[in-house]
């Protein structure tokens, strides 16, 4: 098996240059690739365009680097509970794309999966339509939608092998399998990095032929946005 | 008047056996907590779950197990975990039987707007606009009018659209309306207590009234 592991993030996301192109997992702060934002924030990489499904919060996650000014372009679906993100974007310092939810999936899918564009119905008739082709199929309206790439997606995994085999836990796989397929160099990260064999051919997730590299993360603070209890 | 509780209880009343159902953030998430016993529906969370239960306790939160809220929820037994473009294949390809979000307006032909307020609020659609454009079912649970009392069901929508003739019903603190295929609010049910003129008072896009219209009856 062809071995992926290199030692740490700083040596993972090294050759991430100013003006690169990003795909982070995550939905929320659920899932994100937490030891190479930290690596990005120490690097200091510049005019970032950041493809996530949502921009961190303040102090956390995505967050952190518009608070270093780090990214240029933001292209997410939902972008509340983060008040300088929304400083930012309203007075121009930040260029927002905002994209349905389901689009974004399937963009992000459709770019590693060799698709140029595909139609869906999401925002149709909606602002988001100006510029678009729209078609009709079967009597409804779509739109056309391009897929999406990225030079480099940074993922953060449950388990990991070696030979860069993924599972992911709960509902902290969202993006991340689409994007390891989308990036040209896909980084994962991963609470456990097991020896190639170790994990159950039957239950991978994302296949190691997507991810470049793999390297075992430290100090996940997993934080939760809405830690939302039964009283029993 | 009904508050926040009664509108999501109102909206389980909805629910039939073997449902698969998206709830939007705020009240519709309350409406997993009113599910009519003897039957069997399944949430589904655009994040990548199926199967939503119970908010968790204090030892069983898993920062790994979200709602798209963002809240930490449970699985229930028989649960399944997928990606994003799974949920929103099942979404787009018409395997959600009813959707239940919430609005800023809704128009008499069935319009919605609920992601943005120019100048003012930017915080983006989110999974809505795939929602709204795929359900065949999608109840809106909202206050009737917003904060400065002005008519939330209009004649046409202000705000930017979040999709076009989708919405089917809606549930307010005032009434139970129907969006008619042709067009125009029918009023089916008044909450206790609550007049036909305030709820015409309240309304601004066309209001369709026919003989007597029942108050709602909250379980």
């Amino acid at each position: 098996m062809i071995n992926k592991v290199v030692e740490n993030a700083d040596t993972a996301i090294h050759d991430i240059i100013d003006g690169s192109v990003l795909m982070l997992g995550g939905f929320g702060l659920c899932g994100i690739p937490e030891n190479c934002i930290k690596a990005l924030l120490k690097r200091g990489v510049k005019q970032l365009t950041c493809i996530s499904n949502n921009a961190g919060v303040d102090d956390f996650g995505i967050g952190l680097m518009l608070q270093t000014k780090q990214v240029k372009k933001m292209i997410a679906s939902y972008v509340g509970e983060n008040a300088e993100f929304e400083r930012q974007l309203l007075s121009g310092e930040l260029e927002v794309e905002l994209i349905p939810q389901g689009t974004l999936a399937e963009r992000i899918r459709a770019g590693g999966a060799g698709i140029p564009a595909f139609f869906t119905p999401a925002g149709v008739g909606t602002e988001i339509a100006a510029g678009k082709e729209i078609r009709e199929f079967e009597g409804k309206k779509y739109l056309m939608e391009g897929g999406l790439k990225a030079d480099f997606a940074l993922i953060k995994a449950w388990k990991g092998d070696t030979a860069g085999n993924l599972i992911f836990k709960g509902t902290a796989r969202n993006f991340s399998p689409m994007m390891a397929a989308a990036g040209k160099t896909t980084i994962a990260e991963v609470e456990e990095l097991v020896p190639a064999g170790d994990l159950d051919p039957n239950c991978i997730h994302t296949p190691g032929i997507y991810v470049k590299r793999i390297f075992q993360g430290k100090d996940y603070e997993k934080r939760i946005e809405q830690r939302t209890i039964s009283k029993n | 008047m009904l508050d926040k509780h009664q509108i999501a209880k109102r909206i389980a009343q909805e629910l039939k056996d073997g449902y698969y159902v998206n709830l939007g953030i705020g009240i519709p998430t309350l409406v997993a907590n009113y599910i009519p016993e003897g039957i069997n529906v399944v949430l589904q969370s655009e994040n990548g779950l199926l199967g939503i239960g119970p908010f968790p306790t204090d030892e069983e939160v898993d920062a790994d197990l979200i709602n798209a809220g963002k809240q930490t929820v449970s699985m229930l037994r028989g649960a399944s975990l997928f990606s994003s473009a799974e949920s929103f294949a099942m979404i787009r390809g018409g395997h959600v039987d009813l959707t239940v979000l919430g609005a800023m307006e809704v128009s008499e032909n069935g319009d919605i707007a609920n992601w943005k307020i120019p100048g003012k609020m930017v915080k983006g659609m989110g999974g809505a606009m795939d929602l709204v454009a795929s359900a065949e079912n999608i109840i809106v649970a909202m206050k009737h009018v917003n904060r400065e009392g002005k008519s939330k069901l209009l004649k046409q929508c202000s705000l930017p659209l979040t999709g076009l003739n989708c919405v089917k019903k809606i549930v307010t603190e005032l009434a139970v309306l129907d969006v008619l295929p042709q067009g125009g609010f029918k009023l089916l049910e008044r909450a206790p207590g609550v007049s036909i003129e305030e709820i015409e008072k309240a309304t601004d896009g066309k209001l369709l009234i026919e003989g007597e219209v029942p108050e709602m009856i909250i379980y």
